[in-house]
């Protein structure tokens, strides 16, 4: 069946060395106090990155951008139920040796599940932590050989407008939903396609049964429900930036000194946090600049935003 | 002794106060959802605006009607107006940013849809100070210029609705489209009197 054990890597080697240390000796002093509760105010205090805690996991599944459905993020949830997910299958092409078309339950015979938890910075200043379960793309990339004349990766999402009433109304954006990476972007092992979250299946108003997670750029990134892949030398036209091109660029990092022409990005609101609590500081690379910062050299992110 | 009219004025006075007891009592209960201080600032925001357009809507209603002794209601809904821009205003200083002001002050520098709030908020603030009775005299001529600015004010409220918006267009558009009403009406009115002053007039009140 779909979901495999989990946790073949565990979230500690995905952070790095400092952090983790950081960790083991917050955690080391949270066991001498005795006292749960105590960690994350703590490191608050002291002014220092406190380690990763998951949002609770209701409400990662009740406040959904999930366009197909609505425009709102309360009713995703009901609504996304509707869309048909067994059966899957993802086609492969374009600038590739082995094309093809893959179900869903085959790729994932061959790819052992891994649990990351990572951040997600919602381009409208919310933001959360997601235990999601999954594996590297460039698993499956490699899988299907890209040439050399594969410099993007397009992603798009299912077209089922009688489950989606605003495809079946053709609202607000052009659909199908497509968004894309750069091939070092998808071959960068922080890249992910995930399947599931929490320990269990992926909830379809998180994107089911497939989706992608780039944790360094904003969320509308990592698109939901995919059905086709393709490899391609020329940089495809995304939703978001089609849309809006001033507002969403192509890349789309995560950046606090890069506002939004109409709001502020430099701090974030974190999924059920409390009223009277100061906002988090949003980080460059969304906290990942360690890892994926060289993809980035020499680049103006001013002007790739 | 109190009049059929002081009545329902006083009904409205304490009806105004449920959209806040209702806010309080999902605080209170934790039902604001996922997001719950963007939920907070949604629901103050909404009803802000919709105290400034009821507010909008007395004269064109006093002119239709000829109801007399209306300004009583035009500046009670107009101070709730004031009253839920208040604690929209503090909601977003407190309950979101707990006075952070270096973070405060790099968000509303940043975010053009809160440069059209805050200049709504200070219009609505200095028609609140200058509402009273006493400084209304006082002010003579002036105060009718400066109480102009509600229109202004409203405008830019509606700019900052609709600009920090991320999807739904439904709801603010509603609002627009009472917006262009309520305004539309005063221009009808201009346009056949050239005289704007007949609609500050309290018809036949003190
Ligand atoms: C200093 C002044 C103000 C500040 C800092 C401010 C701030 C905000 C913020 C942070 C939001 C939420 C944006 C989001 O959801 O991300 C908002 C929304 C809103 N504000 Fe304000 N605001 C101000 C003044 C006003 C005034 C004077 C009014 C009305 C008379 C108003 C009406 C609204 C409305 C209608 C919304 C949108 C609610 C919705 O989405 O349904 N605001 N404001």
């Amino acid at each position: 069946m779909l979901i495999k054990p989990k946790a073949a890597i565990s979230s500690a080697e995905i952070t790095d060395e400092q952090h983790f240390k950081q960790r083991r000796s917050l955690i080391k002093a949270l066991l001498a106090s005795g006292a749960s509760g105590v960690l994350p105010v703590a490191a608050a205090n002291a002014g220092q990155t406190p380690p990763l805690s998951a949002t609770p996991a209701e409400l990662v599944q009740s406040y959904n951008n999930y366009y197909e459905f609505a425009f709102d993020k309360e009713s995703v949830r009901d609504l996304a139920q509707a869309l048909p997910t067994d059966q899957w299958s993802l086609e492969i092409g374009g600038e590739v040796e082995k094309p093809g078309k893959f179900y869903l339950e085959d790729i994932l015979r061959q790819q052992p599940l891994e649990e990351r938890l990572y951040r997600f910075r919602c381009v409208e200043a919310w933001s959360m932590v997601v235990p999601w379960l999954g594996f590297p793309l460039q698993r499956l990339l490699a899988q299907v050989k890209p040439l050399s004349s594969a410099k993007f990766v397009k992603f798009t999402s299912v077209y089922q407008p009688e489950f989606m009433p605003n495809q079946e109304r053709g609202l607000m954006l052009a659909w199908p939903y497509v968004e894309a990476l750069r091939i070092d972007e998808a071959m960068h092992p922080l890249t992910i396609l995930a399947t599931g979250m929490y320990g269990n299946h992926l909830p379809k108003q998180n994107g089911a049964p497939l989706r992608l997670v780039v944790p360094w750029k904003y969320g509308f990134k990592s698109i939901k429900a995919i059905v086709k892949i393709e490899l391609q030398s020329k940089p495809p036209v995304t939703t978001w930036n089609k849309s809006a091109p001033h507002e969403y660029g192509f890349y789309a990092n995560v950046n606090p000194d890069v506002s939004h022409p109409r709001w502020s990005q430099a701090t974030e609101r974190p999924l059920g946090s409390a009223l009277f609590t100061a906002r988090r500081n949003t980080e460059l690379f969304n906290g990942y600049a360690e890892q994926v910062a060289s993809l980035y050299t020499n680049m103006d992110l001013r002007h790739f935003f | 002794m109190a009049t059929r009219s002081d009545k329902l004025w006083w009904y409205c006075c304490i009806a105004s106060l449920i959209p806040l007891i209702m806010l309080l009592v999902d605080i209170s209960q934790d039902n604001l959802g996922a997001n719950a201080i963007q939920a907070l600032h949604i629901r103050l925001g909404d009803w802000a605006l919709r105290f400034l357009w009821l507010t909008l809507a007395i004269t064109p209603l006093q002119v239709i009607t000829q109801w007399r002794g209306m300004a009583d209601y035009r500046q009670l809904f107009g101070l709730y107006s004031f009253f839920y821009a208040s604690l929209h205003v503090l909601g977003y200083l407190f309950a979101d940013h707990n006075g952070v002001w270096g973070n405060i002050a790099v968000d509303i520098l940043e975010s053009p849809y809160i440069w059209f709030g805050v200049f709504a908020f200070i219009v609505i603030l200095l028609l609140a100070i200058s509402s009273p009775k006493a400084a209304k005299k006082r002010m003579g001529k002036n105060w009718k210029k400066l109480h102009r600015y509600i229109y202004a004010a409203s405008c830019a409220a509606m700019i900052h609705y609709f600009w920090q918006l991320k999807g739904n267009l439904a709801e603010p558009l509603f609002y627009l489209i009472l917006l262009v009403l309520l305004l539309g009406f005063r221009i009808l009115v201009w346009l056949q009197t050239k005289q704007f002053n007949k609609l500050m007039i309290p018809k036949g009140h003190k």
